[in-house]
C-alpha cells in the first residue's frame, strides 16, 4: 500500500492551489477597478487562468479515479474518515464549478471567453443581464464556499501534522531529495 | 360570377398591375428606423464584440433604376451608443473616447454610389467623428422588396483616425484599431 501520493498528484496539488491562490486574489482586485486598459487586461488574465484550472482540475480528477489515495491513518475514528472523504469530494465539486459558473457569467454578460485571446469557448448562454447579475453572485458565493474549505482543509492538515503528528500532510509535500 | 367577386378580382388585378407598376418607378427614402439597425463590431483582448447605435436617422434618395444619383446621408447621435456594457457605455462618452459633450454626433455624407452588378453597390463618402473628417468607401447590397427594401453593409474603420480612444486607449493591444460598422438599413418608397 502506497503511503505517499503520486508525484503527479503532488505537482497537481501545488500547482493548482498556487492557481487558485493567484486567481482568486486577482479575481478579488479586479471587480473594483474602474475601467482601463489594465482592467481589461486582469479580467482576460483571470479567464484565461479559470480555463487552465479547470482543464488542470479535470485531469487531476481523472488521476485522482485511477490513482487512488493512500489510506487513511487507522488511528482516525470512521466518523473523521468520512467527514475527510467528503470534503475532498466538496473541493473537487468546487473547483470544477468555479470555473463553470465564471464561464456561464461571462457568456450571460455578453463577453464571450477566448482562451489565450486565441481559443474561443463557446456561449452555451446568450446574453442576459439579469442572468449574467445572478450567475455572478453564484460565483462569488461559490469562491467564499471554497474560501472556507480551503480554511478547513488546511487546518486538518495542520492539525494531522501538528496534533496527530501522523503523516497526511507530509504524503503531500513535494519530496526534494531522493530517499 | 356575382358583381361582388368581379370587384374584387378588378380590385386585385389593379392593385397587382400597380404595384408592379410602383416596383419599375419607385425610389425608396424613407427609413423605416424601427426595422433598421446600425451596430458596430470590435476587438476586445481578442474577444470580438457587438454593440449598437439605439438612436440613428438617415436621409436617403435611392432609385434603383439610377443608382448614380443616389445620396445617404445618416447621422448617429453618441449618446445612444450600446457597447454591451453599462460601464462601457458610460466610458465611451469620455473625452478620450467620443467626447460627445462636444462632439454628440457622427455623420455619413456619401459622395459617390458605383453600381458593381448584382444589386452591389460601391459607396464612397465622407465620415465625420469626434471633429475629424476622413474620406471612405465601403461595399453595400441593396435588396428589393415591397414595400420596403434593404440597404446592408460593413463600413470598417480605423479608431485611430478618428482619435476614439486616447491617452492609455491610443494603444490597440487591449481593444483593437479595427473597427467594423455594420448597417441594416429599412427603406420604403418616398412617399409622392
Amino acid at each position: 500500500m502506497n503511503t505517499r501520493y503520486t508525484s503527479t498528484a503532488i505537482a497537481l496539488h501545488w500547482l493548482i492551489a498556487l492557481g487558485i491562490l493567484a486567481s482568486f486574489s486577482l479575481g478579488l482586485y479586479m471587480t473594483d477597478l474602474s475601467l482601463s486598459p489594465t482592467k481589461l487586461k486582469l479580467y482576460s488574465w483571470h479567464k484565461w487562468a479559470g480555463v487552465t484550472l479547470f482543464a488542470l482540475i479535470v485531469f487531476r480528477l481523472g488521476w485522482r479515479l485511477t490513482h487512488p489515495a493512500p489510506a487513511l491513518p487507522d488511528t482516525m475514528p470512521p466518523a473523521l474518515r468520512l467527514a475527510a472523504g467528503a470534503a475532498h469530494w466538496v473541493l473537487y465539486g468546487l473547483m470544477l464549478a468555479i470555473p463553470l459558473s465564471g464561464w456561464l457569467m461571462s457568456s450571460a454578460k455578453g463577453f464571450q471567453t477566448v482562451w489565450f485571446g486565441v481559443l474561443p469557448l463557446p456561449d452555451l448562454l446568450a446574453k442576459d443581464a439579469a442572468l449574467g447579475d445572478s450567475l455572478k453572485a453564484v460565483h462569488e458565493w461559490l469562491n467564499y464556499s471554497l474560501l472556507g474549505m480551503v480554511v478547513l482543509h488546511s487546518a486538518a492538515a495542520l492539525k494531522h501534522h501538528f496534533i496527530d503528528r501522523d503523516s497526511v500532510l507530509t504524503r503531500m509535500l513535494p519530496r526534494f531529495r531522493k530517499s | 360570377m356575382t358583381p361582388n367577386a368581379l370587384t374584387r378580382s378588378t380590385l386585385a388585378a389593379a392593385l397587382a398591375l400597380g404595384l408592379a407598376g410602383t416596383a419599375q418607378a419607385v425610389e425608396y427614402g424613407t427609413l423605416d428606423t424601427a426595422a433598421s439597425r446600425v451596430g458596430f463590431r470590435y476587438t476586445q483582448m481578442g474577444v470580438t464584440l457587438d454593440g449598437q447605435f439605439k438612436q440613428f436617422s438617415a436621409q436617403l434618395r435611392f432609385d434603383p433604376a439610377r443608382p448614380e444619383a443616389a445620396a445617404a446621408t445618416v447621422e448617429v447621435p453618441l449618446a445612444g451608443i450600446d457597447t454591451g456594457s453599462p460601464e462601457g457605455d458610460d466610458e465611451v462618452k469620455a473625452k478620450t473616447w467620443f467626447d460627445t459633450a462636444n462632439h454628440p454626433v457622427a455623420r455619413f455624407v456619401s459622395s459617390s454610389v458605383k453600381p458593381l452588378g448584382d444589386n452591389r453597390f460601391e459607396i464612397a463618402g465622407q465620415l465625420s467623428i469626434k471633429g475629424k473628417t476622413r474620406p471612405v468607401s465601403f461595399p453595400a447590397t441593396f435588396t428589393p422588396g415591397t414595400p420596403t427594401a434593404t440597404f446592408e453593409g460593413t463600413l470598417p474603420l480605423q479608431r485611430g483616425d478618428f482619435a476614439i480612444g486616447e491617452g492609455e486607449w491610443s494603444g490597440f493591444d487591449i481593444v483593437a484599431n479595427k473597427v467594423d460598422v455594420i448597417f441594416h438599413l429599412v427603406a420604403r418608397p418616398l412617399a409622392q
